[in-house]
């Protein structure tokens, strides 16, 4: 009955947060038409043959001199611009959700057995994690991207561009997760029932993963929300700066890249397009967080 | 003189509105010091909050008179209101360790309260600070006014409490559990003050608890209340000493007395706990189990240190010494109580038996084997599975996240009794009828059951694991009265019915007695006494062991039920 009501609780409060539906509603939307793309899209950005130049530089349908076929205008290559950003979206969620899943993995892993062991191990990995830190991510997405293009000859590298970059994401967000199963874990080291679980002689593992892990899962699961947001518009800011995705494959960072040359000189577009567009993807994802944090900590309330 | 009339407080939520309590009729004259006793939830505190007027948010008073004096407390402005808080009506709470602000020295909070209330200069505020804390019983109470609240210990810090409370000369404090924190020497010391305020300052007191004993030796009055409402109520020797609610007749029953055994608490049948156990499989299964014999512990110059306090960055720390010296023979089949009070080490001594902590030295037999000790002991020692404990607190000793099946089920799989699922469900479902559950509950999760019935669930885990020593640390601190009369009497049938032998820890010497063949009692880390219980309860050497015993508080013989 109450684990009902508690379920039922979250639904209740999400029917009566306008910001929570709203924001769930542009998410979902986003994702969908980000996983869609390629159906979707009536052009394929990176398909040089789908698009021509003579299209370049077209206005959105509101402006004078548009055309109809290209709703949200075109960049100076002739792309649709919606094709461009959904295919756009689609990598940044890629990279996004990859970084994240490696961050988590390595992060909780981490946090729950430094948490559990104590001591010497707890000590270094949390001095790790305090390093880590103290690096900025793009310096950590720079010393990789380096260190990549220093081990793997030339022809990989622009393959392995996605891999280096998700890497790089995944190092500077795994110390939020650590930190946070190590502390929660710490919590739960103190109750009965793991003490239970140690006495019998339970495998670490098992008391980690099975006894421990379903507990603190609350916390974790509001940090993945806003560390999904964070994954996002970090791949945004290294492809902005150049250290990310090259031009030819587009994620929404490099769409707004690119959109900066033409800031001055009124195709305002190519630009505020793909940024709005981010924004609307990022308040919404941090907003749906900051709703489960409500509903996972009720004191918060 | 506080005079409530058909109170009624309400809770109104998205589910309708929950009634807290309703036609609560209370009269407490100056002077007098009335009992407000019942179990959690029974809305004790929710009369308490509604007189100071502090209910907590969406609650209101739906009905009902509330005066003090000739003041109507339900038509007051907020302000009026919080004029009356601190300046006739105080509070105590429960935990001293909260209820001062710790970074302001006690007489920071004494003077701004006094001068909250009342316009006097700060030298004269503080003289009347001092002369407060000297009348209740702090000495050298100018010196110590400047100390910080971790400066002082828990029971000086209670009575930091009271002397905020009365510095305002008010006519009624509400005294919210005001000992339940506190070892039983301080409790005494406390109880002691309140009855002395309440006679020399004509001061009326509301005293809410659970505990019957404290009530028997302060209240003048008592008012017992269940589910919101009162059941009886009148003076303290009539209502207890002659019951005549049901209710309060089961609860009186429920009480363990401290100065004879009875040999089973006489529990009303409620709630689908069947007093005959009926999970026969599940007996035979643990009989059957039976591979060993009777197994006793004895525990020999058993020492615990732990690291303290570092003080500086070159010297080791100076260890603190949880046990000292402990010498301890469980006899095969008996139930062995450990006494004392917090910090003496009871809890300590469990964790070394069971080797989550490290010994420093000693020896540990379980039987004829020696224990190897903390991380020495594998993780696959035969004493792993014939040592089991319950532990105090059932909120958290069962894991939220998990079945009550899988919880149950564990043991089964893990030490490898029972290969095939399904039946070790079945097997599960049989334990949980043996220790007086539904055998339904094992799809349900454990919030969804009360205290009671998950320490019931907490000893099938530990049966389940065929076990020949159980340690009981503190089963049943947590509960309620009446379902620790439940789990004592539980406690008790298992242990007759498959020679189990018991390591009973327990703070209270009431339940002690009740349930232990021999006890020892346990101060900071030494065992000060150790004999037959009836002999130490009866002839008590030690002058810990007498202090314990005159200070716990008791009612008066003729009060008590035959039992």
């Amino acid at each position: 009955m109450v684990a009902f009501l508690k379920r039922y609780e979250g639904l209740w409060l999400f029917v009566h947060s306008p910001a929570a539906i709203i924001a769930a509603i542009v998410a979902v939307l986003i994702m969908i038409g980000a996983v869609f793309a390629p159906w979707i899209a009536q052009v394929n950005p990176y398909d040089l043959s789908s698009f021509s130049l003579f299209d370049g530089l077209l206005p959105p349908v509101w402006q004078e001199g548009a055309n109809p076929q290209y709703l949200l205008g075109t960049d100076d290559q002739g792309r649709d611009m919606i094709s461009s950003i959904l295919y756009g979206a689609r990598l940044s969620l890629i990279i996004g959700l990859a970084a994240l899943t490696i961050a988590a993995v390595l992060g909780v892993g981490l946090g729950l057995a430094a948490g559990y062991y104590g001591g010497r191990f707890d000590a270094i990995v949390m001095r790790i994690a305090d390093v880590q830190l103290a690096l900025p991510a793009i310096l950590t997405a720079l010393l990789i991207d380096g260190i990549a293009r220093g081990i793997l000859p030339a022809s990989m590298q622009q393959d392995l561009r996605v891999a280096v970059l998700t890497l790089a994401i995944a190092l500077s967000l795994w110390v939020n997760f650590a930190r946070t199963a190590r502390a929660s874990t710490f919590v739960q080291m103190n109750k009965e029932y793991v003490q239970a679980a140690i006495m019998m002689g339970q495998r670490p593992s098992r008391v980690m993963f099975v006894h421990i892990l379903p507990n603190i899962l609350g916390p974790l699961l509001v940090i993945m929300t806003v560390d999904l947001a964070s994954a996002i518009l970090l791949e945004a800011t290294l492809s902005f700066l150049g250290i990310g995705l090259p031009a030819d494959s587009p994620s929404l960072g490099t769409l707004i890249r690119i959109g900066m040359q033409f800031l001055l000189s009124g195709e305002w577009w190519i630009l505020w397009i793909p940024t709005l567009f981010l924004v609307a993807l990022v308040v919404s994802i941090n907003i749906l967080g900051d709703f489960l944090r409500d509903v996972f900590n009720p004191r918060l309330r | 003189m506080l005079v409530i009339k058909d109170l009624a407080v309400k809770f109104p939520s998205r589910f309708g509105e929950f009634t807290a309590i309703e036609d609560v009729d209370m009269t407490i004259k100056p002077g007098e010091i009335h009992g407000l006793v019942g179990e959690s939830g029974a809305g004790k505190s929710t009369v308490g909050a509604a007189v100071i007027g502090l209910l907590s948010a969406p609650g209101y008073i739906a009905n009902g008179e509330l005066s003090l004096g000739d003041t109507n407390l339900r038509n007051l402005t907020p302000d009026q209101a919080h004029e009356i808080r601190g300046d006739r009506i105080s509070m105590i709470f429960q935990d001293p360790q909260t209820s001062l602000n710790p970074l302001m020295t006690i007489e920071d909070q004494l003077i701004e309260t006094i001068q909250a209330h009342s316009n006097v200069s700060d030298s004269a505020a503080r003289k009347r600070a001092v002369d407060l804390l000297e009348e209740i019983g702090i000495k050298n109470a100018a010196e110590r006014i400047k100390a910080y609240p971790h400066q002082f210990s828990g029971g000086m810090r209670q009575r930091v409490v009271i002397a905020l409370a009365i510095c305002t000369d008010p006519e009624l404090i509400i005294a919210d559990e005001p000992t339940t924190a506190l070892d039983v020497a301080v409790q005494s010391q406390v109880l002691d003050l309140i009855r002395r305020l309440a006679r020399d300052r004509q001061i009326a007191f509301m005293l809410i608890t659970h505990d019957i004993g404290v009530i028997a030796q302060i209240a003048d009055r008592v008012t017992v209340m269940r589910k919101g409402k009162v059941m009886e109520t009148g003076d303290t020797p009539q209502v207890l000493g002659a019951p005549t609610h049901p209710y309060t007749q089961a609860l009186m029953d429920a009480v363990p007395p401290l100065d004879h055994r009875i040999a089973r608490f006489r529990v009303p049948e409620e709630e689908g706990t069947a007093g005959v156990v009926t999970g026969n499989t599940a007996e035979k299964w643990l009989l059957e189990g039976q591979q060993y014999a009777l197994t006793g512990l004895t525990l020999q110059d058993l020492c615990v240190r732990f690291a303290g306090p570092r003080t500086s960055l070159f010297r080791k720390p100076e260890p603190y010494v949880a046990l000292r010296d402990v010498n301890l023979d469980v006899r095969p089949g008996s139930i062995m109580g450990l006494v004392g009070e917090s910090g003496s080490g009871k809890s300590t001594l469990a964790k070394a038996i069971t080797g989550l902590i490290t010994p420093s030295s000693g020896v540990m037999r379980l039987g004829d084997e020696i224990l190897p000790a903390g991380k020495a002991r594998s993780r696959h020692h035969p004493s792993r599975q014939l040592v089991q404990m319950v532990f105090q607190d059932p909120y958290s000793s069962l894991n939220s996240r998990h079945r009550i099946g899988a919880i149950l089920t564990e043991p089964l799989w893990f030490y490898g009794f029972v290969q095939d699922a399904k039946e070790r469900e079945r097997l599960a479902a049989a334990m949980l009828e043996l220790v007086g559950m539904a055998p339904d509950a094992i799809d349900k999760y454990p919030h969804q059951f009360s205290g009671g019935q998950r320490q019931r669930i907490a000893v099938a885990r530990a049966l389940l694991a065929r076990p020949r020593f159980l340690i009981c640390d503190e089963p049943t601190s947590a509960l309620d009265v009446s379902i620790q009369a439940e789990i004592l009497n539980l406690l008790k049938d298992l242990q007759s019915m498959f020679g189990l032998t018991i390591l009973f820890i327990s703070h209270n010497l009431a339940v002690v007695r009740q349930m232990a063949d021999d006890t020892a009692v346990l101060r900071n880390g030494v065992i000060e006494e150790m004999g037959a219980t009836e002999d130490l309860f009866a002839r008590p050497k030690a002058d810990y062991t007498q202090t314990l015993l005159s200070l716990t508080p008791v009612m008066p013989r003729e009060w008590q039920s035959a039992g």
